[in-house]
C-alpha cells in the first residue's frame, strides 16, 4: 500500500479546504501578501481547481511600504497566471501621512494593514478570506481554527471558537459576518521551503542571499529600499550579503546575514537555524501577546 | 542538488506521521509534557527559549524554573490564569517520525475543544496526577477518545516525583485505568510513570525508577503502529465541487476518504444508484494511474450522469448506506441544551441537511459508563439518539470510516456548532415503511372547495389577542362559505398534547405535533388557523418548512408585554409573577419575535374586527380566496 508522502498529505488537506470554501461561500477572496506562504497558497489554489482557474479573486493589501521587488513580483505573477488581482491601499492613512518611521510600527500596522484589510473586506463584501498563516509561526496562531469565525466588526474571540471536528467545517454565517480560512495551518516553515523546492515555485528574489545596502539599526539589519529610508546620525548604509526569512514592510523587516543564494541552500540553512522566522518581524515584539491582540482586532 | 540534502529530503518524505493529543484533568501537566518533549528534542529556537525564560519569571508557576506550559498556552487569558482554554497544535519531528500534537484543555467547560483535538488524532496520551489518581475528567476524556475512534491510548502517570517515584502508586493507578478502559475498545493500552517537569521517562529512561522496564515515552511514540486500513476499505469520495472550466470538461473534485481508484473502475453514486466508469484522474501535475485515500483529485467519468456537491462516489460493488434515519452517539457542545424535535442543520462530509433527534435513547454517566434515561443533553454530555433527516444521506458507520460517519450539528440561528455525532448504524424504518401513493391529492381536494389551502400561523405573547383575532377571521371565512379549521393552543393541550408540559423540550414537541396536524389539514384542502404562543423561531421555521411554498402565513400579533400583563384575560400573568406558574413566556421563559412575518398586527387601540378584515383582504389579494 502506497502511503502518500508528507508533503502530498499536506497538499491534499489544503486543497480540500480551498474547495470547501469555493463550494460553500458566495464571495470568497484569497489574501495575497507576496511572501513565500502566499506563493505556496497560490500554487495550491492553482492545483485545487485545475483545469479551472481559482474561482475567486486575490487581494493584496498594500501598505505602500513593501519592498519594491515584492510589487514587481506581484504584478508579474498575476499576469503570468491570469489572476484577478485586487490591490487595496488605505488612502485615508496615506493622506494622514502614516508611515513606519514617524508613526511607529504599531500605528502603521494598525492603520495601513489591519484597518486597510477591514476596509477592503467591507468594500467588496467578502464572506470568506484565505490567509497563509501557519500554526507553527506563533503561539496564538497555534490556537486558531482552520475556519476561524469573525463577527461583523471582524473581531476574533479566541475564548469562544467553534469546535472543529474531523474535516467537517462549519461554514454557516449570518449577514455581515465572515470566516478567515487558513489552508496552511498544519504546515511548518520547513515544509513550506521543501514544497517550494519540490514544486519549483517562483518566489520573490529577496529570499535569496545577495549583496544589498543595509543599515544596522537597534540590532536589526534594515534594507535601504528607497529614498524614504532616512539615515540617522552615525548610520551608514553598507553592502552586505543578506537575505530575508519573511517579507513585510521593508522598514519593519530585518534581514539576516546569509550566503544562501539557492533554494537548496535555504533549506540547508533552515535545518540548522537557531532562531525562529518571526524574530525578524519588528511588529511582534511591540508588546506582550501582541499577535493575539492584533488578531482580535482583525489582523490576519 | 547536494547529495546529503537530497538524502535528507527523501528521508523526510518517507517518515510516517503520528497525530496524537494530550488529555486528562486540569493541572495534570499536559502542556508541560508537550513543552518538555519540544525542549528535550532540541526543537526550540533560541529566541523562543529566551522569551520562555522571560515569561516563566513573569507568569510561571514553577518558582523561577522554566515553565514549559507557557510554550503552548498561547492565549493571554491562558497565561494569566495558568490554564489551557483551547486546543493548541504543535509540530515536531525526530529521526524516525513526524508528530502533530494537539494539547487539549482539561477543564470540563472546554471539553468540546478536547473533542476537536481528538477528532483527528490516532493516539491519546491520558495524563493522571500521581497524587490524585483517576478523576471524573480523566474518565470523561478516556471515554470521548474512545468514542471518537482513537484506538491507542497511553496512560501517563505524571508528577511521579511528588510521590517519591513510587511503584505502588503507579501500579494502583494503572490497574484502576485498566479496569475502566477494558470496555472502551482500545487496541493498545500502554502505561508509563513520568515527571514532565523534570523529564523522567519522557525522552530518556529515568534512573530514578529502575522498577519500570518499558521504553521512555518518546521511544514508544516513535514506534507505536497506528496504521489504519482505510486504503483497503471500499472506495469513497464525497463530491466537493463540480469542475466545469468549459463545455468539454466535467470533472468531480473531492478528497478520497476510503479505498483507491483507477481509470476503468466502476463507481456508483450512492443516493441515485446510477453507475459509471472512471475515465481519468485529473491533476495539475498530469493524469494519475491510481489514487488512494487522503488524495485530493478530480475524476471524469465515461457517462453524463447527474452528480452534484454532496453526492458520494462509491465502489459500485460496496456502496455506502443511504437512509434518512440513523442511530448515533452524540456529544453536546452548546450551553443551550439539546431539544429533541428541534430542527438542526447536520453536516456530514460535503452534505448539509435539516435533521432532528427523534428519540434520545440514553445519556452516559462518564464515571460508571452507565446508561441513564434522559430527555435532553446539556453541555459536554454524551448520549445515544435516533436521528431523522429531511433528505436521505449517504454514510458509513463511524467505526468503519470517520469521514463518512462523523457529523456536526449546527444551530439554525446562531450558526454555532452545537453537537458532534458518530453514526452507529442506519435505521431501516425509512426503507420498510413506504409512502403509500394516493389518487386524490391536495389540489383536487382544494379545487372542490374553491380555495387555496394555507396555514395562518398566529404567534405572540399570552393575552396578545391571537385567539380573539383568529376566531373572528374564521367566522368571517365561514360566512363566505370557506372551509376552515382553528387549532388553538389551549384547546389542543386538552387532547392531542395533554401529555406535554412547559419545558423547552415539551414546547418544541407541542409545536411539532400542531405543525404536523396543520400540514394534514392543508393537505385536506382547508384554510387552517393556528393560534399558539409558539415562542421559538426554530419551531416556527420548522412549521413553515413542512408545508409548500406560499402555504404558510406567519401573523405576528405584536402586543407589548406590559399591555398583555395588564389585560391578563386568564389571570395567568398574576400567577406567573407570583411564582405559581413556572416557564411562563415573557416572564421566565423567552419569546423570540418573528423577523420576517408576512403580517404584523399591532393591537393597542385597534379593534380585533379591523385586524380580521385586514387578514381577509390579505387572503383575497393573494388569491387564497376568490
Amino acid at each position: 500500500m502506497a502511503v502518500i508522502s508528507h508533503l502530498r498529505r499536506l497538499e491534499a488537506e489544503s486543497i480540500h479546504i480551498m474547495r470547501e470554501v469555493a463550494a460553500e461561500f458566495a464571495n470568497p477572496v484569497m489574501l495575497y501578501s507576496i511572501g513565500k506562504d502566499s506563493s505556496v497558497m497560490l500554487h495550491l489554489a492553482m492545483k485545487a481547481f485545475y483545469p479551472s482557474k481559482p474561482p475567486f479573486p486575490f487581494l493584496h493589501v498594500d501598505t505602500t511600504w513593501k519592498f519594491r521587488e515584492m510589487i514587481s513580483f506581484r504584478d508579474a505573477t498575476a499576469k503570468r497566471l491570469g489572476l484577478k488581482l485586487l490591490v487595496h491601499v488605505n488612502e485615508e492613512g496615506v493622506a494622514r501621512g502614516i508611515n513606519p518611521f514617524d508613526s511607529g510600527s504599531v500605528l502603521h500596522t494598525q492603520v495601513m494593514k489591519t484597518e486597510a484589510l477591514k476596509q477592503a473586506l467591507d468594500k467588496y463584501g467578502f464572506d470568506a478570506a484565505f490567509g497563509g498563516a501557519r500554526r507553527d509561526e506563533e503561539k496564538s496562531r497555534a490556537k486558531e481554527r482552520i475556519f476561524s469565525f469573525r463577527t461583523a466588526t471582524h473581531a476574533w474571540d479566541p475564548k469562544n471558537q467553534r469546535p472543529e471536528l474531523w474535516h467537517v467545517y462549519n461554514t454557516r454565517i449570518n449577514k455581515g459576518e465572515s470566516i478567515r480560512v487558513f489552508p496552511l495551518s498544519n504546515w511548518t516553515e520547513l515544509d513550506v521551503w521543501q514544497y517550494i523546492l519540490a514544486e519549483n515555485i517562483p518566489i520573490v528574489p529577496l529570499y535569496l542571499a545577495q549583496k544589498r545596502p543595509v543599515v544596522s539599526r537597534d540590532g536589526t539589519l534594515i534594507l535601504v529600499d528607497d529614498e524614504r529610508m532616512k539615515l540617522r546620525k552615525g548610520e551608514t548604509a553598507e553592502e552586505r550579503l543578506v537575505r530575508f526569512r519573511t517579507l513585510g514592510c521593508y522598514p519593519l523587516t530585518g534581514a539576516i546575514e546569509s550566503s544562501a543564494d539557492t533554494l537548496e541552500a535555504i533549506v540547508t540553512e533552515m535545518l540548522t537555524a537557531r532562531t525562529s522566522e518571526r524574530q525578524g518581524r519588528l511588529i511582534d515584539s511591540d508588546e506582550k501577546a501582541s499577535m493575539e491582540k492584533k488578531k482580535r482586532e482583525g489582523y490576519f | 542538488m547536494d547529495a546529503a540534502l537530497e538524502a535528507y529530503l527523501a528521508a523526510q518524505e518517507k517518515k510516517s506521521l503520528l497525530r496524537f493529543l494530550t488529555c486528562g484533568s486540569v493541572d495534570d501537566g499536559k502542556s508541560t509534557l508537550i513543552g518538555r518533549l519540544l525542549y528535550d528534542s532540541k526543537l526550540l529556537f533560541e529566541d523562543t527559549l529566551s522569551a520562555l525564560e522571560k515569561d516563566s519569571k513573569q507568569h510561571g508557576t514553577t518558582g523561577g524554573d522554566i515553565d514549559f506550559a507557557l510554550l503552548v498556552d498561547g492565549l493571554e487569558a491562558e497565561r494569566e490564569q495558568g490554564i489551557t482554554i483551547d486546543v493548541a497544535y504543535r509540530f515536531f519531528a525526530t529521526e524516525k517520525r513526524k508528530f502533530i500534537v494537539a494539547d487539549t484543555p482539561g477543564h470540563e467547560q472546554y471539553t468540546r475543544n478536547m473533542a476537536t483535538g481528538a477528532s483527528n488524532s490516532e493516539l491519546a496520551i491520558l495524563l493522571v496526577d500521581a497524587r490524585k489518581g483517576m478523576l471524573t475528567q480523566t474518565r470523561r476524556h478516556a471515554y470521548i477518545a474512545s468514542l471518537l475512534g482513537i484506538r491507542h491510548v497511553v496512560l501517563a502517570v505524571n508528577k511521579i516525583d511528588l510521590v517519591g517515584f513510587s511503584q505502588e502508586v503507579f501500579d494502583r493507578i494503572s490497574a484502576e485505568f485498566s479496569n475502566f478502559a477494558a470496555h472502551l475498545g482500545f487496541l493498545s493500552r500502554f502505561a508509563i510513570p513520568i515527571s514532565a517537569r523534570f523529564g523522567d521517562n519522557v525522552t530518556s529512561k529515568s534512573a530514578k525508577m529502575p522498577w519500570y522496564g518499558g521504553p521512555p515515552l518518546l521511544t514508544f511514540l516513535e514506534s507505536v503502529d497506528v496504521e489504519s486500513a482505510l486504503a483497503d476499505k471500499p472506495f469513497r469520495m464525497p463530491v466537493q465541487w463540480v469542475n466545469r472550466p468549459n463545455l468539454d470538461f466535467r470533472g468531480f473534485s473531492g478528497t478520497i476518504v476510503g479505498g483507491r481508484i483507477k481509470p476503468g473502475d466502476t463507481i456508483a453514486v450512492a443516493k441515485s444508484g446510477r453507475t459509471s466508469t472512471v475515465k481519468r484522474i485529473v491533476t495539475m501535475d498530469g493524469e494519475l494511474s491510481e489514487a488512494s485515500v487522503g488524495e485530493a483529485v478530480t475524476l471524469t467519468l465515461t457517462d453524463e450522469i447527474d452528480i452534484s456537491r454532496g453526492d458520494v462516489l462509491c465502489a459500485a460493488n460496496a456502496r455506502a448506506e443511504v437512509s434518512d434515519q440513523f442511530a448515533a452517539h452524540l456529544l453536546w457542545m452548546s450551553e443551550e441544551e439539546l431539544l429533541p424535535g428541534r430542527q438542526y442543520l447536520l453536516k456530514l462530509a460535503t452534505s448539509t441537511v435539516s435533521a432532528q433527534v427523534t428519540a434520545l435513547k440514553h445519556k452516559v454517566d462518564v464515571n460508571s459508563l452507565e446508561q441513564l434515561a434522559a430527555k435532553t443533553l446539556r453541555l459536554n454530555e454524551i448520549g445515544y439518539a435516533n436521528f431523522s433527516l429531511a433528505q436521505p444521506l449517504a454514510f458509513d458507520p463511524y467505526a468503519e470510516n470517520r469521514d463518512m460517519g462523523g457529523f456536526i450539528l449546527i444551530d439554525r440561528f446562531s450558526n454555532a456548532t452545537v453537537g458532534a455525532g458518530m453514526i452507529d448504524f442506519g435505521l431501516r424504518r425509512a426503507t420498510n415503511v413506504h409512502w403509500q401513493a394516493l389518487d386524490i391529492d391536495k389540489d383536487a381536494r382544494a379545487a372542490l372547495k374553491h380555495q387555496k389551502p394555507a396555514v395562518l400561523w398566529f404567534t405572540g405573547l399570552s393575552g396578545s389577542g391571537k385567539s380573539t383575532i383568529a376566531n373572528q377571521v374564521e367566522c368571517a371565512l365561514l360566512a363566505q362559505g370557506r372551509h376552515t379549521y382553528l387549532l388553538d393552543g389551549d384547546n389542543v393541550r386538552h387532547g392531542l398534547n395533554r401529555d406535554l408540559g412547559f419545558t423547552d423540550a415539551d414546547r418544541v414537541e407541542n409545536i411539532r405535533r400542531v405543525a404536523e396536524t396543520a400540514k394534514l389539514f392543508v393537505d385536506a384542502g382547508l384554510i387552517v388557523l393556528v393560534s399558539f404562543i409558539s415562542p421559538f423561531r426554530s419551531e416556527r421555521r420548522m412549521a413553515r418548512e413542512m408545508v409548500g411554498e406560499g402555504e404558510f402565513i406567519e401573523v405576528f400579533v405584536d402586543t407589548p408585554l406590559a399591555v398583555c400583563m395588564q389585560r391578563d384575560p386568564k389571570g395567568l400573568y398574576r400567577k406567573a409573577t407570583a411564582g405559581e406558574i413556572k416557564n411562563f413566556t415573557g416572564i421566565d421563559s423567552p419569546y423570540e419575535p418573528p423577523e420576517e412575518a408576512e403580517l404584523v398586527l399591532h393591537t393597542v387601540g385597534i379593534e380585533p374586527s379591523v385586524q380580521a378584515a385586514a387578514i381577509l383582504s390579505y387572503l383575497k389579494d393573494r388569491g387564497y380566496i376568490a
